[in-house]
């Protein structure tokens, strides 16, 4: 155990507190985007490309136009000058000419790409006349797979001569070397399918436009409010303060919701022009065509090995089909293979390529791990084909490798071009801690009996994969705490919420900081008009860094509250002892922080250090060779987090995102045909996990190990129940059927997938 | 299509006379008309099961039904299943459970749980399961939501004296 944080006493961190969010959303009083509404609002509708490929030859919105109620018909026809482009998150030199215009002129890329914006004075009108605007498309040649769009075998961007976008190196030691002194070298090449997060609430914004004060306002932000306020005043030439994003109550983010996308501008664009609220609810269907595609990847990758399984080095390349467009977040996953593919293990020389390739898919970002999840799935199956040929147990050649406290802090491979984080180092833990307590909990010396057996008609098979999970993401977030008139104390935070419960969370680190009851916190979140600058919830950092602002802008608040108190009782400040809210004197008079009213604090944190979360995962399944359906009997995570604020939202964070990881594993895949033509449109074809799929989901939560790079010793906690599920559910398949000599390279293992493969086998 | 029509029925225990278009969805009248907007829609295609509400006792897709088509029925959603004041046993075992995270889903869970549970207070987990299977949460994986259910029950049970299951 390490030293504890210097927060004490702790009344509420650590404490499984019940959510003040559940008493408005358990009562129907939440209020998300659709539940608000303007008198004088119209509503907006996207017509969008139904080819994949083609050039536009006219756009007739006569017929539109002459339909009740429709206002305005808006497309690129109606930009004076250049028609702007969606902001980068992520800087690389190449990825310039492959930003996506808010409107199509020339060209359209993939199916659901906007071409013209109808706003009439109801959603359905706008609907209805989104119908009758005629495009003419020149349909061009699609490409829709990775190896056809690297051979430029038909070029998207014909200026910029080629479809791979980007590039990251990303380096450790001396890759070569390693390869050149190896007694095995291991290859192997596997694939990840298309996915998105699909939040259970479709996108949805309201602009609002005030002529007189030309000042901006988009209802409906997520994650990141300030970076998107910051390029939307850019877009619109406005000044910063004149745009503000409010966050309103969020059905789920997952790293797709709240990145800035074409229909933000163009609504905003929409509010200015016709002067009054523009809205917009995405439907489901659009969803699948319009919001950020994740996950579909590639490895050609080896590793090098001693003849005991020390891996000497690894290297080779990774493949992200990141469609159409580099959007805000595309090129991440593909930076965040090369950097965290090898996780938790010792691998000391590395040379991975990683590009960013664009085909005529939706545009692709983020998704809950991204990037780490692909990596670790490549990296596990690395590690069982290394123990298959060494032949070496799958555990052991695990705990060989595994990173230990005497070799923290680690530095991960270096990326190349830097993108500011390019340098990052594992902040602390002893990795085969987590793997150690995941074979007792897991009661593995009983289970491992089963290990490839067939009973009752189907193959069981067990593993254990490791992972961590990158959190605390930089450079800084800020906070600030108001004592209310009424004595109520109000706390502002840059994080946004999502879902995660960041009220609560956040209520508990105040309270603890202050010493005073969590009733008395108000936690204000997300909105640019709290605060002058933030950040936001993205890269398991809504915790770690607002909590870590929390508690400097309640030290600052404290050392002012023993100044005003000294005044008002008249004593030195050095003679006031300040405990539970309360400033005593010497001669026993005292005053509360309560009666403070006006008091305000502001806080930072500023950090360029991530933290990280490490952790192993059990999977045991049941695989029944005559449909080729896996049951997942158990499985167990066992995760160390560094600090546990609330068990109750961790665990939740954990189990949620274990089962979203067996949907990814099992049936989440956005199909599309040669012509890039998307297959799926609704949640009766892209199964996410239903209530019936995986009732054995367990978590064990450590904080044996706190992060040294921040006060509250925390780590993030977000992602890291997704990251290990691939790899560990795919090697416990591979163990199940290892007597029939089914390995299968690529993910979704659905039933027909994974029953053709084990007929194939059984011809062979 | 835009024909206006006049629909008389009771939602959450008073008389409500609204005119709506005849291809407006219950879901749009209850939100937008009558401003419930405690009933999500979360895919419009009868799916996730987040826009259920209860239509003469049964759990019903609000977005699958037109509103004409609740004439003269008695429609119960999340609002009236909450008092003012405090939790239901129900909500107030999704709270401790902590069967919720984003809440988008989460009033759909509440009217489908206590349709099944006044009907059959005694279901068992994978009964629970089975009925919940047609209602989608993406953030808790369901496991809390399915212990919260099974919490509820007692307070669903002394209505039901007989233990039908």
């Amino acid at each position: 155990m390490k030293a504890p944080s210097p927060m004490s006493p702790n009344t509420y961190v650590g404490q499984p507190i019940e959510r003040v969010e559940d008493l408005r959303f358990l009562r129907g009083r939440g209020q998300y985007i659709d539940d608000i509404k303007r008198d004088d609002q119209v509503c907006a509708a996207f017509v969008r490309s139904a080819v994949a490929h083609g050039r536009v030859r006219s756009i007739d919105a006569t017929a539109a136009l002459a339909m009740p109620g429709v206002r305005a018909v808006i497309t690129a026809a109606d930009f004076d000058g250049p028609i702007p482009t969606i902001p980068f998150r992520r800087p690389n030199p190449s990825i310039g000419p492959y930003a996506q215009p808010v409107i199509a002129s020339d060209k359209v890329r993939y199916v659901g790409e906007p071409v013209a914006v109808v706003i009439a004075d109801t959603a359905e009108r706008a609907e209805d006349a989104a119908q009758e605007v005629v495009l003419d498309i020149e349909e061009l040649p699609a490409i829709v797979g990775m190896a056809p769009a690297e051979a430029n075998e038909v070029l998207l961007f014909e200026a910029a001569g080629g479809n791979v976008a980007s590039v990251f190196v990303g380096t450790l030691g001396d890759a070569a070397a390693a390869f050149a002194a190896a007694d095995r070298v291991v290859r192997g090449a596997f694939r990840t399918q298309r996915q998105t997060a699909m939040p259970m609430e479709t996108r949805g914004l309201l602009a609002e436009w005030n002529a007189t004060t030309s000042h901006l306002t988009m209802f409906g932000a997520a994650k990141l409010p300030f970076f998107n306020r910051r390029a939307m005043a850019a877009m619109m030439n406005l000044p910063e303060a004149q745009v503000d994003y409010i966050e309103l109550d969020v059905g789920g983010g997952f790293g797709a919701r709240g990145e800035f996308y074409p229909e933000d501008f163009l609504l905003a664009f929409a509010a200015r022009r016709l002067g009054c609220p523009v809205k917009w609810i995405e439907d489901r269907r659009e969803h699948f065509l319009a919001t950020g595609h994740a996950r579909e990847s590639a490895c050609d990758i080896e590793f090098a090995l001693r003849s005991d399984g020390i891996i000497l080095g690894a290297r080779g390349t990774l493949f992200s089909n990141i469609g159409a467009y580099v959007r805000p977040n595309g090129i991440t996953p593909a930076r965040n293979m090369v950097q965290f593919l090898s996780g938790p293990y010792r691998i000391p020389n590395i040379h991975f390529e990683g590009r960013g390739i664009v085909t005529n898919k939706t545009p692709a970002g983020t998704y809950r791990g991204p990037g780490r999840y692909e990596g670790c799935f490549y990296c596990e199956q690395m590690l069982d084909l290394s123990a298959d040929k060494l032949g070496l147990d799958r555990l052991e050649i695990r705990r060989r490798n595994l990173l230990t406290d005497a070799d923290m802090p680690y530095r991960l491979a270096t990326i190349s071009p830097s993108d500011g984080a390019a340098e990052t180092f594992c902040d602390s833990g002893d990795y085969r801690s987590t793997f150690e307590r995941c074979i007792i909990e897991s009661g593995w010396a009983e289970k491992a009996q089963l290990q490839g057996r067939l009973i009752d008609g189907r193959y069981h098979g067990l593993a254990i994969g490791n992972f961590i999970e990158g959190g605390a993401s930089g450079p800084q977030e800020n906070a600030r705490i108001d004592v209310e008139a009424d004595g109520m104390v109000s706390v502002y935070a840059g994080s946004s919420a999502i879902g995660q419960g960041t009220e609560t969370v956040l209520g508990q680190i105040a309270a603890d900081a202050l010493e005073i009851p969590f009733e008395r916190i108000t936690v204000l979140h997300g909105s640019t008009t709290y605060l002058s600058e933030g950040w936001g919830s993205y890269g398991s950092r809504g915790t770690v860094m607002g909590g870590s602002a929390v508690i400097d802008a309640a030290q600052g608040l404290i050392a002012k509250f023993r100044g005003a108190a000294a005044i008002a009782l008249d004593v030195a400040e050095k003679e006031l002892h300040i405990a539970n809210g309360v400033a005593s004197a010497p001669n026993g008079r005292s005053v509360k922080l309560a009666q403070m009213a006006g008091l305000s604090c502001d806080g930072s944190f500023k950090n360029s250090k991530a933290t990280y979360t490490f952790g192993a995962a059990m999977a045991h399944v049941a695989v029944d060779p005559k449909t080729g359906h896996v049951a997942v009997i158990d499985y167990l995570a066992v995760d160390d987090v560094g600090r546990i604020i609330n068990p109750l939202t961790l665990h939740g964070q954990v189990t949620g995102a274990a089962v979203q990881g067996l949907g990814s594993v099992f049936s989440e895949e956005l199909v599309y045909d040669e012509s890039g033509q998307i297959l799926v449109g609704s949640l009766a074809d892209y199964l996410v996990p239903l209530a019936t799929d995986y009732p054995t989901i367990r978590c064990v939560s450590l904080e044996n190990y706190p992060s040294p790079n921040n006060p509250l010793g925390a780590k993030g906690a977000g992602e890291g129940g997704i990251i290990p599920v691939g790899g560990v559910v795919l090697s416990a398949v591979t163990a199940a059927l290892q007597s029939l000599g089914v390995r299968p390279r690529e993910l979704p293992i659905s039933p027909p997938k994974l029953w053709a493969l084990i007929q194939q086998a059984a011809q062979a | 299509m835009t024909a206006i029509m006049q629909l008389s029925f009771d939602v959450n225990g008073a008389p409500v006379v609204v005119e709506v278009q005849a291809r407006t969805t219950l879901a749009d009248c209850l939100r937008h008309t009558l401003g419930l907007t405690g009933t999500h829609l979360g895919c419009e295609h009868g799916i996730c099961g987040a826009c259920t509400v209860i239509v003469d006792d049964a759990a019903v897709r609000s977005c699958l039904m037109l509103a004409v088509q609740a004439e003269g029925t008695r429609v119960v959603t999340v609002e009236g299943l909450s008092g003012d004041d405090s939790l239901t046993p129900l909500q107030a075992a999704f709270r401790k459970h902590h069967a919720l995270q984003c809440g988008f889903c989460t009033p759909g869970m509440i009217t489908t749980l206590h349709a099944l549970l006044t009907d059959e207070p005694f279901a068992d987990a994978d009964r629970i399961r089975d009925v919940l299977s047609g209602n989608i949460c993406r953030c808790t994986g369901y496991i809390p939501i399915i212990e919260a259910a099974l919490e509820a029950r007692i307070a669903y049970q002394g209505k039901r004296e007989d233990g039908r299951r």
